[in-house]
């Protein structure tokens, strides 16, 4: 697995630029088991990491990864709630100016719910098992792609 | 063999080793030993080795679960130093070879399975449904809100509701989930922590409805609030004030409610958080001294108490290794419980355990499989001696159990327990060398990690300063990359994987309970006598205040008076404030 998130070529200001991700469990929900393990393996592929804590409110979720300019947003849910509470958190990002921030998702996700979530911009949507190395490229393709377009 | 009759090398064989049976020496004598041992290194040396340098093994480092380095094989010189007092016999003192004398002979484990879902009325219908069935024992899931101590029209509880069992925001919901059933007549087990004591006193409320002395209301509520902060993470308040709610919950069951399992010590949740079997052990049992020390120092006698505690256990897929972890810890706490707490009735040194299949074993991948997993682990929580058993569905991983995939994981129990044989015999893998010194094993591994935590500050400290909550977080992330590695193999994971187009159906949950419930909230509020409720919900504030107070009494008139789950859990945020974990990365 590749483990360094430096961009290639172009300028050098960016050359060693990380990925700031912001991990987060926006709701009535304390397994966090998942995103604990995510959180490190984020950190081992050099991003880096801030987590919100248990039990976040969206409102907070979207303020803090404003607060913290970060570059994505990774949303964890194994309680059934995530098609209320990932919509909310991309909407309120709209609203506080961290439209452009990329969200991502995953946990307990039925098919069905899915294509409802992607419209919305709200990607990977993985489920359990899904192994660290597709979640990180999935994360650096589109960082790649849409926050630092024109930088290489 | 093929086609003679009358043999006499059969036959004087067969008499022979009947006889050899009989009159043998011990196998843990001293010459035995040392002829075992002057085998073993011959062994090693001409058979094993050579055999080993032809075709290498195929892993590098065979280890259970916890990461204990595995020999590939066991020999009576692993446990020769065992004293066999050490194992004793079942129904006694040290309770190793099980709590009964015998054991599944007499009465088999209890099904339990635990469901909840929905309104009331839902849980209602199910619940009866059940015990049409012929279950006596029931046991009831509760929604995220509920959990969490808000009521359902609560901001938070938004989309949660009744999503992941029952929801139940004031006594009415409680009525209704328990209309018609007799509270005489049933147990009911109620997984429920941070607002435990609020419900134990709905459910005591039901009963009082139905003309039902509190002394006979048979039951479980979880409480455990230690590993809600080690693992679960559902709490309202610090540690310290949940722990005193419990305090008070202790004293008052002691006193009222003598049949009502007022703690179900759980090691569940830390497995599922990603624990090693050594790290659930010792985890779940320190908090176990814990709660004991709780009750000692709210002046309540050892031996008054100590039988209302009960142990709910994990049992996952290192088969061996979960048989070892019971039968560790029925001994250590036996132990414990009468070297250092000074415990003398019999009822305060056995471990009783409930078991549940782990969750987090299923996969989401190939659902089907888990149906085999499930029926793995509940065979080793049933020779590991477990009280009672909730076996997991196969399309777990993917949402709450359709009643087909229900039906098959309660079947998955009653073959075990009709057509195995297993129950004929008490503790069958005892004696087994490779069990015996995973037993010892993990035994040893357990005391190492009391006193890490001990230095540590104990079990209070060590949750406050998030050591043991980072103690789960790396051993889970060592398993996951374990598993991305290759080191270890999870079918249809990533080993045998499958593309699959929605291999099965599954359970959908509507959304009407969300309306429901906050219409019969509001309906409840508009109705109740406001100004009694808030002069209970005042006195309660009062009480809290007071640390020599018990908050039960005045939190049960609260809930009498139909103040609701949410009012009464939010006068305690206004006297103790809220928990914040420490950062844990």
């Amino acid at each position: 697995m590749e483990l360094e998130t430096s961009v290639k070529a172009g300028s050098s200001t960016t050359a060693k630029r990380k990925i700031r991700i912001l991990v987060a469990k926006p709701g009535l929900d304390g397994h966090d088991r998942g995103i604990l393990v995510l959180a490190r393996a984020f950190r081992d592929a050099g991003m880096e990491v801030i987590y919100t804590g248990l039990l976040p409110t969206p409102e907070q979720v979207a303020q803090a990864a404003v607060d913290e300019d970060v570059d994505v947003v990774a949303l964890s849910l194994l309680n059934g709630a995530h098609m209320t509470a990932f919509p909310r958190v991309k909407r309120l990002l709209e609203r506080r100016g961290g439209k452009d921030i990329i969200v991502v998702g995953g946990g307990i996700i039925p098919d069905d719910d899915k294509p409802k979530l992607l419209k919305m911009g709200i990607t990977g949507l993985y489920g359990p098992g899904t192994s660290f190395e597709e979640i990180i490229n999935h994360i650096k393709q589109r960082v790649k792609k849409e926050r630092w377009k024109g930088s290489n | 063999m093929l086609r003679s009759g009358r043999d006499s090398y059969w036959r004087s064989k067969a008499r022979d080793y009947a006889a050899k049976r009989k009159n043998r020496g011990s196998l843990y004598s001293p010459r035995a030993i040392r002829d075992i041992q002057k085998g073993l290194e011959q062994w090693r040396r001409e058979v094993y080795k050579p055999w080993v340098e032809r075709a290498p093994e195929q892993k590098a480092d065979p280890q259970t679960a916890s990461g204990i380095q595995l020999k590939p094989v066991f020999f009576p010189t692993d446990v020769k130093e065992q004293d066999y007092s050490d194992s004793g016999f079942p129904g006694v003192f040290p309770y190793l070879r099980g709590v009964y004398p015998n054991m599944y002979r007499g009465r088999l484990w209890t099904m339990r399975m635990f469901s909840g879902f929905g309104t009331p009325e839902d849980t209602n219908r199910r619940l009866k449904l059940l015990l049409d069935q012929g279950e006596t024992g029931l046991s009831v899931a509760f929604d995220m809100p509920t959990l969490y101590g808000y009521d359902c029209d609560h901001p938070k509880a938004h989309g949660e509701v009744g999503r992941c069992g029952v929801n139940v925001s004031s006594l009415k919901d409680m009525q209704v989930i328990f209309n018609g059933i007799p509270l005489d007549k049933v147990s009911t087990s109620m997984t429920i922590n941070a607002p435990a004591a609020v419900l134990t006193c709905m459910y005591a409320a039901v009963a009082e409805k139905q003309k039902i002395p509190l002394p006979s209301l048979k039951g479980t509520v979880q409480t455990d609030m230690l590993k809600e902060f080690i693992a679960q993470k559902e709490w309202v308040y610090p540690p310290e004030a949940h722990l005193r709610i419990v305090r008070d919950l202790m004293v008052y069951c002691t006193r009222n409610m003598p049949q009502w399992n007022y703690v179900s010590i759980s090691g569940y949740h830390i497995r599922e958080a990603g624990s090693s079997a050594v790290q659930e052990l010792a985890f779940t049992l320190a908090d176990g001294f814990g709660y004991v020390e709780l009750g000692m120092e709210a002046g309540l006698k050892v031996d008054e108490f100590a039988p209302r505690l009960s142990f709910f256990f994990n049992s996952t897929m290192d088969f061996f290794e979960e048989i070892a972890k019971f039968r560790a810890a029925r001994r250590i706490w036996a132990k414990v419980l009468r070297e250092r707490y000074k415990a003398r009735s019999p009822r305060s040194l056995l471990m009783r355990f409930h078991t549940q299949t782990s969750g987090a074993s299923l996969t989401w991948q190939q659902p089907l499989n888990n149906i085999v997993r499930t029926a793995l682990e509940s065979f080793a929580a049933v020779l590991g001696g477990t009280q009672s058993l909730h076996t997991n569905s196969y399309d777990e991983a993917w949402a709450l159990p359709t009643e087909k995939a229900v039906e098959i994981a309660l079947r998955t129990q009653q073959i075990i327990a009709e057509e195995t044989g297993v129950t004929n015999v008490v503790d069958p893998l005892g004696g087994s060398y490779y069990l015996e010194w995973l037993t010892e094993s993990l035994e040893e591994e357990a005391y190492k990690y009391f006193d890490r935590i001990d230095s540590a500050g104990g079990i209070l400290k060590a949750i406050k300063s998030g050591y043991l909550q980072r103690e789960i977080a790396e051993n889970s992330y060592r398993l996951s990359q374990r598993v991305e590695d290759g080191l270890e193999n999870v079918v249809g994971v990533n080993k045998y994987a499958v593309q699959e187009e929605r291999p099965i159906e599954t359970l959908k949950i509507d959304s009407k309970a969300q309306k429901r419930q906050i219409e019969r909230l509001r309906k409840i509020r508009r109705e109740r006598d406001e100004v009694k409720v808030r002069a209970l919900l005042e006195k309660l504030r009062r009480t809290y205040e007071r640390d020599d107070r018990n908050s039960i009494y005045p939190m049960m008139e609260a809930v009498k008076a139909y103040a609701t789950l949410g009012e009464i859990v939010d006068v305690g945020t206004k006297v103790f404030g809220q928990w914040k974990e420490p950062v844990l990365i």
